[in-house]
């Protein structure tokens, strides 16, 4: 019988049986993450590590957590990177037919509807926990998505493995009515507080601010674990700084002839 | 040095114990209990008799059964502040709201637990006797928070080793030579000293918090008032916390710690008010 949809668990027996006669199921890339959000006085600010983790590697050492849902909405995504990046661009995809249909601004409680009627009916199987921010017409909105489908909708709210750091720096530092500078600057506090303090995360910060008046994306707007020394590529030397040991110059003509050829036949 | 009474009984271990705890000669000629009386309570120190007989094999402490949670330490210019609340919670109740988990060892060294109280009460214990001993010799010496720390190290490393551990993270705060001290000892005899300290969800919650503030001449006002924010960003976030919490300070004036206070909390933010307006369906 077809299924509408859903996952199917017809292998899951198998896949025990030879996980128990010792073949290693493969594992998946995970974003040990700190992602917060905080809604101030006219919009939202969002912000995000940059350290993506297979393991105990570093996957990606600078990704990027803070997805594109709307013009007015951005989602950052803790848990699999896959199921993160998967289901908000299919959530955008679907909110943009969504847009040509109606012809009006998207609203963020239709993003945070489709995203946790998407995530109940996996029950929890699509590893993704996002944090939801946006200005519509109604105001600024921020929501936190749970794997399960469930959802809050605070004025601050954190994220992944890094998530009770970055809440620490809000719960001292929260304040009604914060200025765009000051709600930067606390999200900003936050996320360095989860790369420096949790494993999980690292690298960078990237800050996302949604207001009524657009969008700024501030890609890497801390550097935080830079490299010192950055190689050129490709090497340059001044000129006389390395000495010559010895010198040969080959005629390559001497050894080459230049035939004219006819075109390969190729087949149609 | 005074005698130290061991025990080879098989019930509770070989090695050195609190005199209290040495089964004396007549436990073995224990009157046999019957089933309904319990043979706990009926001596200061009794051994179940079950234990005597290998019939099963011992099980040994698996879990914790009443518990503390979180204990911070600091570091300022004149000395060490230990901070913790006084909950003693059994799982999730919240069974005894004023549970002391900040002791005093002697005038330089004082000792905080989180983890299973009747295992931190019997640490104290020992301590206490360490001390008793320091004050019956009546020369002027104290055990220095250094050495606490290194002896209680030593006492968790080897109940770990024989699979009986005791279920507590301890913080160790002294001021010596002019020096503050702050260590800590994990159940399974971890240990370090560090300019701030903290066990349990303190780790992930007031940790962050004092790195960015904390600095080795912080003034005592500056050193409290960290505390106080720690303190509080714990009680939002723990669920086994209560607000009522204690601090004990060490200076080179002695060991001072303070009565239950409370801490201002804020829950009326204007966007807690109704998270719902505009996304029904959440809560």
């Amino acid at each position: 019988m077809a299924q509408a949809g859903g996952f199917s668990f017809d292998l899951c027996k198998r896949n025990e049986f030879l996980e128990a006669r010792g073949m290693k199921g493969p594992g998946f890339t995970k974003t040990g993450t700190t992602i917060a959000g905080v809604i101030f006085k006219d919009g939202v600010v969002l912000g995000a590590d940059t350290r993506s983790t297979a393991g105990t590697t570093v996957a990606d050492k600078n990704c990027e957590k803070i997805h594109y849902i709307a013009p007015n909405i951005y989602c950052c995504g803790a848990g699999t990177a896959a199921d993160t990046e998967n289901v908000t661009g299919m959530v955008a995809s679907q909110l943009e037919l969504h847009r040509y249909a109606t012809g009006t601004q998207s609203r963020v409680i239709t993003a945070m509807t489709l995203l946790k009627s998407h995530l109940f009916r996996y029950q929890g199987h699509v590893s993704a926990a996002l944090v939801l921010g946006g200005v519509d017409f109604r105001g600024p909105h921020l929501f936190t998505v749970y794997p399960h489908g469930s959802t809050d909708s605070l004025p601050f709210c954190t994220m992944g493995s890094g998530s009770l750091n970055a809440m620490a720096v809000f719960e001292a530092g929260y304040k009604d009515d914060m200025s765009k500078e000051e709600a930067m600057e606390l999200v900003a506090r936050a996320i360095r507080s989860g790369v420096m303090n949790d494993l999980g995360s690292g690298s960078n910060v990237d800050l996302c601010i949604i207001s009524k008046e657009g969008v700024e994306y501030k890609r890497n707007h801390e550097y935080l674990q830079g490299k010192t020394y950055e190689r050129q590529f490709p090497q340059r030397f001044a000129a006389g700084s390395v000495p010559v040991v010895r010198e040969r110059v080959y005629d390559i003509r001497k050894a080459v002839t230049v035939v004219e050829g006819e075109p390969m036949e190729m087949e149609s | 040095m005074l005698h130290r009474p061991t025990s080879h009984s098989a019930a509770i271990g070989p090695g050195p114990v609190p005199s209290l705890a040495n089964p004396g000669p007549a436990l073995e000629q224990q009157p046999r209990h019957a089933p309904q009386a319990p043979s706990c309570g009926s001596e200061a120190f009794c051994v179940d008799p079950q234990a005597l007989s290998s019939s099963h094999p011992r099980q040994h402490t698996q879990y914790p059964y009443v518990t503390g949670t979180s204990v911070l330490g600091i570091t300022f210019k004149d000395g060490v502040l230990l901070a913790c609340d006084t909950l003693g919670a059994y799982g999730s109740t919240k069974r005894y709201k004023s549970f002391d988990r900040l002791r005093k060892v002697n005038d330089v060294c004082m000792v905080g637990a989180s983890g299973e109280l009747s295992d931190f009460q019997y640490i104290m214990r020992l301590l206490e006797e360490l001390s008793d001993d320091d004050f019956c010799m009546d020369d002027g010496h104290h055990l220095k928070p250094a050495e606490v720390h290194s002896y209680l190290t030593r006492v968790l490393y080897n109940r770990r080793n024989k699979m009986d551990p005791l279920w507590n993270s301890l913080v160790v705060g002294g001021f010596h030579s002019g020096k503050p001290f702050l260590g800590t000892v994990g159940m399974i005899g971890t240990s370090y000293t560090d300019a701030h300290l903290a066990t349990g969800f303190g780790n992930h919650l007031a940790r962050p918090l004092m790195r960015e503030k904390h600095h080795p001449d912080m003034s005592e006002e500056e050193a409290v008032a960290l505390m106080h924010e720690c303190l509080k960003v714990c009680y939002y976030r723990d669920k086994n916390s209560i607000n009522k919490f204690q601090l004990a300070k060490v200076t080179k004036d002695g060991v001072s710690i303070s009565e239950p206070f409370a801490l201002e909390t804020n829950w009326g933010f204007k966007l807690f008010q109704n998270p719902a307006a505009n996304a029904v369906g959440t809560w």
